[in-house]
C-alpha cells in the first residue's frame, strides 16, 4: 500500500488560514489502512482544526467527506455536489488523490494534509516499512522475494557491501541488511547457486530515470 | 463573577474505575461534582475523537481511567489507552489546548479512595489551569 503521515498541524493551519469554508476529503484506500487519512482521521483533523481556529477567534466551517478512492475520477466526481460550498479543499489522500482532485476542480485551491511517504507493508500493528520503489523491472524473482532496490540503502544489485554487520545495515542497527536477508532466504530455499550469478547493471529507464511514467492498456483504454 | 468551576469528563472502564466510583460512594467518600463519568466497556475503547469532541463541547479537563497494569479484562486495552492518551496529549499541544488537560490513570475496582483522590487532584489541577481556551473563545465570540 501507499503509506502516509499527517503533516504537522501548524503547516495545515497555514494552508487553510485564508479560507472560511473547507472541504476535508479522506480516502478509503491505502491511507485508511495506514491510519493517516481515512474517515477516522478526517474526523480527528476536522475537530482539531476547528478548535485551533476557534482559539484564534475564527469559526472555520469544515465539511467532511471520505471517498471510496481519491485517485479515480469516478469517485472524485462525487465531490461536485459539495465543491461549491467550499473555498478550498484539504485532502488527506496520498499525492495521487490530491492531484486528481486538483485536476478535476481547477478553480479550487487544493492542499495536502498528509506527507505521502512510501510503498510499504505492515510489519506489525502500527508499524509500516518500505518494500517497493516501483522500479518498473521487478527483481524479486531472482532475489528470493526480497527487494534490494527498496531495502538496500545503496540499492546494490550484487551485495552485500562492507557495511553489513551481523545482518544489519551500517546506516542503523535497526535496519536489516537486505543482502543478508536475500542470502538467508536463498539458502533456506536451497538456491545458493543463484547468488553466484552476477546481476547486470539495471536499466533505470523503467523507473524514474525515464521521466514520468504511464501505463496504457490497449485492451482497456478508450 | 462566579469562581471558575471546571467541567471534567472521566472516561471510566466498566471493570475497574466505574466500579471504584461505586465503591467511593459505598464508602461515603465525597468527591467533586465537577467530574462527569462516562462509562466505557474498556479504557481501550476511548478513541482520539471521543476526547477531542469532549474538549470541543466544552470540557476543561479529561481523564481516561483504566485497570491496573496486567488487569485489563481484554488483556491490553489499558496499555493501548495509555499510548493513545500520550499521542492525543501531543495533538492537544498542537491545537493549543494543552496536553496537561488530559491524563491517563489506573485504578482497580476496589480503590474507592483512589478514585475520589484522583477526582479531587484532577479538579484542583484544572481549576489552576483555568478554562479550556476553546470554550472561552467560543463564549467570547
Amino acid at each position: 500500500m501507499i503509506t502516509a503521515e499527517r503533516k504537522p498541524l501548524e503547516e495545515i493551519i497555514a494552508y487553510v488560514r485564508p479560507f472560511d469554508r473547507i472541504l476535508l476529503v479522506g480516502c478509503n484506500e491505502c491511507v485508511t489502512v495506514c491510519a493517516a487519512g481515512g474517515r477516522k482521521e478526517v474526523g480527528i483533523l476536522s475537530s482539531a482544526l476547528q478548535m485551533a481556529f476557534l482559539k484564534q477567534g475564527k469559526n472555520l466551517q469544515v465539511k467532511e467527506h471520505t471517498l471510496e478512492r481519491q485517485c479515480d475520477p469516478e469517485y472524485v466526481e462525487e465531490l461536485s455536489s459539495m465543491i461549491d460550498g467550499a473555498d478550498a479543499v484539504l485532502s488527506m489522500a496520498c499525492g495521487c488523490g490530491v492531484q486528481e482532485v486538483a485536476r478535476r476542480y481547477r478553480d479550487k485551491p487544493v492542499f495536502p494534509a498528509v506527507n505521502t511517504t512510501f510503498m510499504g507493508a505492515s510489519e506489525r500493528q502500527g508499524v509500516w516499512a518500505e518494500r517497493c520503489q516501483g522500479c518498473g523491472d521487478c527483481l524479486l524473482g531472482i532475489t528470493g522475494g526480497i527487494c534490494p532496490i527498496a531495502r538496500c540503502s545503496k540499492q546494490l544489485l550484487n551485495g552485500p557491501c562492507g557495511g553489513s554487520t551481523h545482518g544489519k545495515c551500517e546506516i542503523s542497527p535497526d535496519v536489516d541488511c537486505a543482502w543478508q536477508l536475500i542470502w538467508d532466504r536463498l539458502k533456506a530455499l536451497g538456491l545458493e547457486n543463484r547468488y553466484e550469478e552476477i546481476i547486470p547493471a539495471k536499466d533505470w529507464r523503467t523507473g524514474r530515470g525515464g521521466g514520468p511514467r504511464k501505463i496504457i492498456r490497449e485492451d482497456l483504454a478508450e | 463573577m462566579k469562581p471558575f468551576e471546571p467541567v471534567i469528563v472521566a472516561f471510566c472502564c466498566h471493570y475497574c474505575a466505574y466500579t471504584a466510583a461505586d465503591m467511593a460512594g459505598s464508602q461515603r467518600r465525597c468527591y467533586p461534582p465537577n467530574v462527569r463519568i462516562v462509562r466505557v466497556p474498556c479504557s481501550g475503547k476511548v478513541d482520539t475523537i471521543h476526547i477531542l469532541k469532549a474538549f470541543e463541547k466544552g470540557a476543561d479537563g479529561i481523564y481516561v481511567a483504566g485497570c491496573l497494569d496486567g488487569d485489563c479484562h481484554f488483556k491490553n486495552g489499558n496499555i493501548r489507552a495509555s499510548r493513545r492518551v500520550a499521542s492525543v496529549k501531543g495533538l492537544l499541544d498542537e491545537i493549543g489546548i494543552g496536553g496537561e488537560r488530559l491524563e491517563m490513570v489506573k485504578i482497580s475496582a476496589g480503590m474507592g479512595d483512589r478514585f475520589a483522590d484522583i477526582a479531587e487532584q484532577m479538579t484542583e489541577k484544572i481549576r489552576k489551569l483555568g478554562p479550556n481556551p476553546i470554550h472561552a473563545a467560543r463564549t467570547a465570540a
